[in-house]
């Protein structure tokens, strides 16, 4: 019997999910829906009395105080019957397949309460009378996601919810010999391999020797352990390069820079060296206190979220949490940050392109997404950055990372000869087949349909009950070595713990969420929320008892062998056999040529006068700039009870720089989250956009606290076709700049992720072909260590009659600078680095800071000084007088006042000092440019003083509307 | 004597009871974090303790709705042994999750004659999940846990959290009685920090013992003064939060 409950609110007004649904409509033009209800549905299949449907109906899924419900068979009239007038009803169903966190849940809960049923959830919608095109253009664009989720206008004509088949077992030989490079290339890219055909021929003839033609399974194991995802060929290939320094021949670009500055600072510090493991595990590990070592990882994922934003924003997040809970013997996640890329929410509908969301929706879905999943794992989201710009419309990109903090010791892990594979957690679907390759593979307006099994939704809670289980089997050290089944399955997590073991994997006893899946499937499919670990047989009975009692499904699949490799077996019959030397080292290293030439820049030019505090307004309300409270306050940035400084700051709420969490409950060491985007320069000058980035994110982190000395950075490389010599030349421009900045700054990489080919290919409305490239983006996060939190300090003015200091030499480069975005001035040099002045200047500022000299401290990044100045009298909600003349910087400049004010010069941050300690402050800053620029005022200005004298007033209740994205 | 022992009642998705029985220790008393799954196998697990407290978190997810199934799970399988709890004088608190389930078992705010809920906590007027600081004021009740306290500052981080009665008729009714003893205040330049559109700015919920205690806002969340959002330069960092007090009215309370 297959029944139908729908819920709705007894209070129609509180159907926020009907609002949004006329909001939109009339959004996209379609104001006869000005009216709507909503109900959330479920299909509840099984042996099922009317009675007992309407008594779980009544027991889960409605609220006795606030929500009505109608239960009935599929099918029944009454189900689709007009309510409220409205005659029309649409179902939004998840696709068969796709996972469907809310019906899991309710079916676990209805077999509790002793009924064996499948549940499916659905959202109902009740629409006045509508044209079909009108109907179908809402659907698309505002109920469902066709990538995920069917569209049932009027009655729901389903029998069974039960789908799949057994798949017997059948071995497919794909034959290579003989295949020209055509026919390679285009088995390839019809398999989705995303194999290049060099690679191909070493796969061909490593066949050759071993007598036989490859299997499907085989070969979907070589292209997940060879995509660019899983290996970063591009990153560590061999690369002839001719740039503005000059050439360079590297035989392993980021061995040779980014790899090398770290190695490079581990051994300057000697025996104080504080990394721990570095560019090894899944995630970077350094010392924190005597009995703690903490990790940190930001992961990529870009292409999943253009198609589907919260299914791929929650599923990125996930699994940067499990990269965490992975590392080591597994780390306990502490904190999240989430970053995105996007195109300007107000792009006209006309401009985008086809097969693409627009921005705003796409903004909101991945928040959206980031928000449900961090919320439910309990873990704050204290740290991140939106950042707008045109070329990120076909290609957003969503950065997640997460930290972690283990026990001293657990950061080394070796899977032992013998031990078990065990897979843990969330079951096996047909979800997320070639998610590896497919993040490799630039996007095309068909991705949506051709990659469909790409996206994944995620099942927050089943994460969380597999952490529980995990740092409780941690904690007793009942596993040898564990790693997560991210993109590539149990293909790359067995491959990875047993690159050098081997293992025999008897995949038909992989749990499976409906039958149907082949071998192949089971192995490289991407489904969410599974661990692998490496289980000593003498623990086997006690690992099992953890999971039983945190309700988790742990299952052992097969066995660390030894044998060097990976046999794959279905029912005792042998499905495919990869020697691992040939896996992990067969691959053909590439040579490539990279060339890089500087951008012309284009002369400085201003357009008109404005007054600093005028201008001022214009930039708050940037993009970029201006406040990001409304998703903010939609992540839990408090959970766990660490909370120090939080993302927005002080009695008016202002943005943080660094955020600040401490490691241990209870305990006085912190930890400082900054980030680092100069995204606006990446194609005027890739070495110090990246530069910039690493200055900003370290400048973000001292600000707030952190000891210069202790800051790990991590690398996000986000690029276009690096496949053309000029783009790979901008990436390893990049490249360069970590590895001098770092060094310079004996600030270590310790972990990093690349994700490339961000290119949208379509045809637009002429019938030409045309690609959209992101700018290259280099995403710098620093961790950051301090050793009393009581000492952070936050950017919120404090007192009425405290003097400000501005930190660092100004000098009026004004190329991608935010001021730039108003069209006030254009072209301009691209601000630099003085290395050696930022480093100096961050250790003056923290050792004043750390005689409790600085009462406030905020950084200076988007919209210069005049912004930072601004930021920091929203958030304390007093006033402050700046003087121009005053501010350390190199002369000259036409239009001097404003390329003061506005200049992005990297590296500089604006104190706040007692009187009393003005003396003392300026003792900490010898040999560092710095000057008196202002106090801060009692009254709720800010008052600017031009060079020339004249001063001028802006309130700062004006200055923070315009913040907030308020009409001024 | 012994210090009181605190019972940390954790389900899947529960996420704030390591904050929770830290707040309970900071207060002076023993805290233990128990599975419903292990409780449910061993209820005496509760007979040496003296104060029951159910934490925030998604518990099973939250997918249907907040509460929903924990309060199931506690009906079905433990019912009678919450309520001997409470009526051997046992403290009963719900945090945020625990408040909504707290409301769905019926061990708070339920019709005495059908022992069905007749408050719950519903999606927030602004549909959306919020995570802020808001003013609370506390009114003359039997509450244990607010003794003593008029005003304080607190965190709530919730998507249901606006409190709703069955009959709003009877929100005059339970003010008189005390048991809506927890309200959301104004801030200093006036505004209403009411997060959620609760119904009479009620944010936590008594039984008319004052026993038996739930709240949205997060105690366990402001025991330090560092953990307040304009603490640096204004708050003695070493100072204890205002939350800290519920925690150590109960350990009183039962010691």
């Amino acid at each position: 019997m297959l029944w139908e409950v729908d819920v709705s609110l007894r209070d129609a007004a509180g159907d926020h999910a009907a609002r949004e649904v006329i909001a939109g409509a009339a959004a996209l033009g379609i104001p006869a829906c000005g009216r709507g209800r909503t109900a959330a549905g479920w299909l509840v299949e099984g042996d099922l009395s009317r009675d007992e449907a309407e008594r779980l109906a009544a027991t889960l899924f409605a609220d006795p105080v606030t929500e009505s419900s109608v239960v009935d068979e599929i099918g029944a009239a009454r189900l689709t019957q007009p309510l409220d007038g409205l005659p029309t009803v649409v179902h939004v169903l998840p696709k068969a397949g796709v996972t469907d966190p809310a019906g899991l849940t309710a079916q676990a809960a209805a077999a509790a309460l002793g009924h064996r049923v499948v549940v499916r959830s659905l959202r109902k919608y009740w629409l006045p009378a509508l044209d079909a095109a009108d109907i179908s253009r809402l659907a698309e664009k505002l109920l469902a996601n066709d990538a995920i989720q069917d569209v049932v206008v009027g009655p729901l004509a389903i029998s069974s919810l039960s789908g799949g088949r057994t798949w017997s077992f059948a071995q497919e030989t794909i034959p290579l010999a003989g295949l020209d490079d055509a026919a390679l290339e285009k088995l390839s890219r019809e398999r989705c391999l995303a194999l290049t055909v060099r690679e191909l021929h070493a796969v061909r003839d490593h066949f050759a020797t071993v007598g036989r033609e490859p299997f499907e399974i085989e070969l979907e194991t070589i292209a997940q352990t060879w995509s660019e995802h899983c290996c970063h060929k591009t990153l560590t290939s061999a690369v002839d390069h001719v740039g503005p320094a000059g050439e360079a021949r590297y035989d392993n670009l980021l061995k040779e820079t980014v790899f090398a500055a770290t190695r490079t600072i581990r051994e300057t510090l000697g025996p104080s060296d504080w990394c721990v493991s570095v560019f090894k595990d899944n995630s970077g590990v350094v010392r924190f206190d005597g009995d703690h070592d903490i990790c940190v990882k930001v992961e990529t994922h870009n292409h999943p979220s253009a198609i589907e934003p919260y299914g791929g924003a929650a599923t990125g997040l996930g699994g940067v949490i499990r990269d965490v809970l992975g590392t080591g013997l597994g780390a306990k996640p502490i904190a999240n940050l989430d970053v995105f890329c996007v195109a300007p929410s107000d792009t006209p509908a006309a401009e985008i392109p086809p097969g693409v969301i627009h921005p705003q929706r796409l903004l909101a879905g991945v928040a959206a997404g980031v928000r449900d999943y961090g919320n439910r794992m309990g873990i704050p989201t204290i740290a991140g950055a939106v950042a707008f710009h045109p070329g990120y419309i076909g290609n957003p990109l969503v950065f997640c990372g997460t930290v972690g903090i283990m026990p001293r010791g657990h950061a080394d892990a070796a899977v032992h000869p013998g031990d078990l594979v065990v897979v843990a957690g969330g079951r096996t679907g047909r979800d997320g087949i070639h998610g590896a390759t497919f993040s490799s593979i630039e996007l095309t307006s068909e991705s949506e349909t051709e990659s469909g099994g790409a996206v994944q939704i995620g099942h927050a809670i089943n994460e969380k009950m597999l952490t529980d289980f995990v740092l409780e089997a941690s904690r007793q050290q009942l596993f040898h070595a564990i790693t997560d089944c991210g993109a590539g399955g149990l293909s790359s997590a067995v491959g990875e713990m047993g690159a050098t073991l081997g293992a025999d994997v008897d995949l038909d006893r992989v749990p499976l969420k409906y039958e149907g899946l082949s071998a192949t499937e089971a192995w490289i499919s991407e489904a969410q929320e599974r661990m692998v670990l490496a289980v000593a047989p003498a623990d086997w009975p006690a690992l099992v008892k953890i999971a039983a009692d945190e309700g988790v499904e742990a299952t052992a699949i097969g066995t660390f062998t030894g044998s060097g490799r990976i046999v794959l077996k279905w029912q005792g019959r042998v499905a495919g056999e990869l020697d691992c030397h040939f896996l992990h080292e067969g691959r053909p290293r590439q040579r490539l040529v990279s060339r890089s030439v500087p951008v012309p820049q284009e002369p400085l030019a201003w357009s008109g006068v404005a007054s600093v505090a005028a201008a001022v307004v214009e930039v708050l309300a940037l993009p970029d700039v201006a406040s990001k409270e409304r998703i903010v306050r939609q992540y839990d940035h408090e959970v766990q009870g660490c909370s120090v400084l939080k993302p927005l700051l002080g009695p008016g709420e202002g943005p943080a720089d660094g955020t600040v969490i401490r490691g241990v409950l209870g305990r006085n060491r912190g930890i400082v989250l900054g980030v680092g985007l100069r995204h606006h320069i990446g194609r005027l000058d890739p070495y110090q956009m990246a530069a910039g980035g690493i200055v900003e994110a370290i400048a973000n982190a001292v600000a707030a606290g952190a000891d210069p000395d202790r800051i790990a950075l991590l690398d996000n490389f986000c690029w276009g076709d690096t496949r053309r010599a000029d783009s790979l030349g901008t990436l390893v421009e990049a490249c360069r700049a970590c590895h001098d900045l770092a060094i310079a700054l004996a600030a270590p990489f310790v972990s990093g992720k690349d994700s490339l080919n961000n290119v949208f290919a379509y045809t637009d409305a002429a019938g030409a072909a045309r690609e959209i490239s992101i700018p290259p983006t280099l995403l710098i996060t620093a961790m950051g260590q301090l050793d009393d939190v009581r000492r952070a300090v936050s950017p919120d003015l404090k007192a009425a009659g405290n003097r400000l200091a501005v930190v660092g030499e100004t000098r009026p480069d004004m190329a991608g600078s935010q001021l730039a975005l108003t069209g006030r001035v254009s072209g301009g040099d691209v601000p630099t680095v003085d290395v050696a002045a930022f480093r100096a200047a961050i250790r003056a500022v923290s050792a004043a800071r750390r005689g409790g000299l600085v009462q406030s401290c905020h950084d200076v990044s988007d919209g210069g000084l005049a912004a930072a100045v601004a930021e920091m009298a929203i958030a304390g909600k007093l006033g402050a007088r700046f003087v121009l003349a005053d501010v350390p910087a190199t002369s000259g400049a036409a239009n001097h006042d404003l390329a003061i004010a506005f200049a992005e010069t990297p590296g500089r941050f604006v104190c706040e000092v007692r009187p009393e300690h003005a003396a003392e402050f300026a003792r900490c800053m010898d040999g560092v440019r710095f000057a008196w620029v202002g106090e801060v005022m009692s009254s709720p200005d800010l008052e600017v003083v031009s060079t020339t004298g004249t001063i001028d007033r802006v309130a700062v209740d004006r200055l923070a509307r315009a913040w907030h994205g308020e009409n001024v | 004597m012994l210090s009181p022992r605190a019972l940390i009642l954790r389900a899947p998705g529960t996420n704030c009871d390591h904050e929770t029985a830290h707040a309970f220790e900071r207060a002076g008393g023993l805290a233990r974090r128990v599975h419903v799954r292990a409780l449910a196998e061993r209820p005496a697990i509760a007979d040496d303790c003296q104060i029951l407290c159910i934490p925030g978190g998604f518990s099973y997810g939250d997918d249907i709705a907040s509460g929903r199934i924990f309060a199931l799970e506690l009906k079905t399988r433990l019912g009678d042994a919450l309520v001997k709890f409470r009526d051997k004088g046992g403290l009963v608190l719900g945090i945020c999750n625990g408040f909504q389930v707290l409301l769905q078992t019926g061990l708070l705010l339920a019709d005495p004659t059908t022992g069905m809920p007749e408050a719950a906590l519903a999606h927030n007027t602004s549909g959306r999940f919020i995570d802020r600081w808001v003013r609370l004021s506390c009114s003359p009740s039997p509450c244990v846990f607010l003794k003593g306290l008029s005003e304080l500052e607190l965190p709530v981080a919730h998507g249901e959290g606006r409190f709703v009665l069955r009959d709003p008729a009877r929100l005059e009714s339970l003010r008189a009685a005390g048991q809506v003893p927890l309200t959301y205040s104004a801030d200093d330049s006036g505004r209403p920090t009411n997060p959620n559109g609760a119904l009479g700015d009620v944010a936590g919920a008594c039984d008319p013992t004052g026993r038996v205690f739930g709240l949205m806002p997060h105690p366990e969340r402001f025991i330090d003064a560092t953990q307040h959002p304009s603490w640096q330069g204004r708050l003695d960092p070493a100072a204890p939060g205002a939350g800290l007090v519920l925690f150590i009215n109960a350990v009183k309370a039962t010691a």
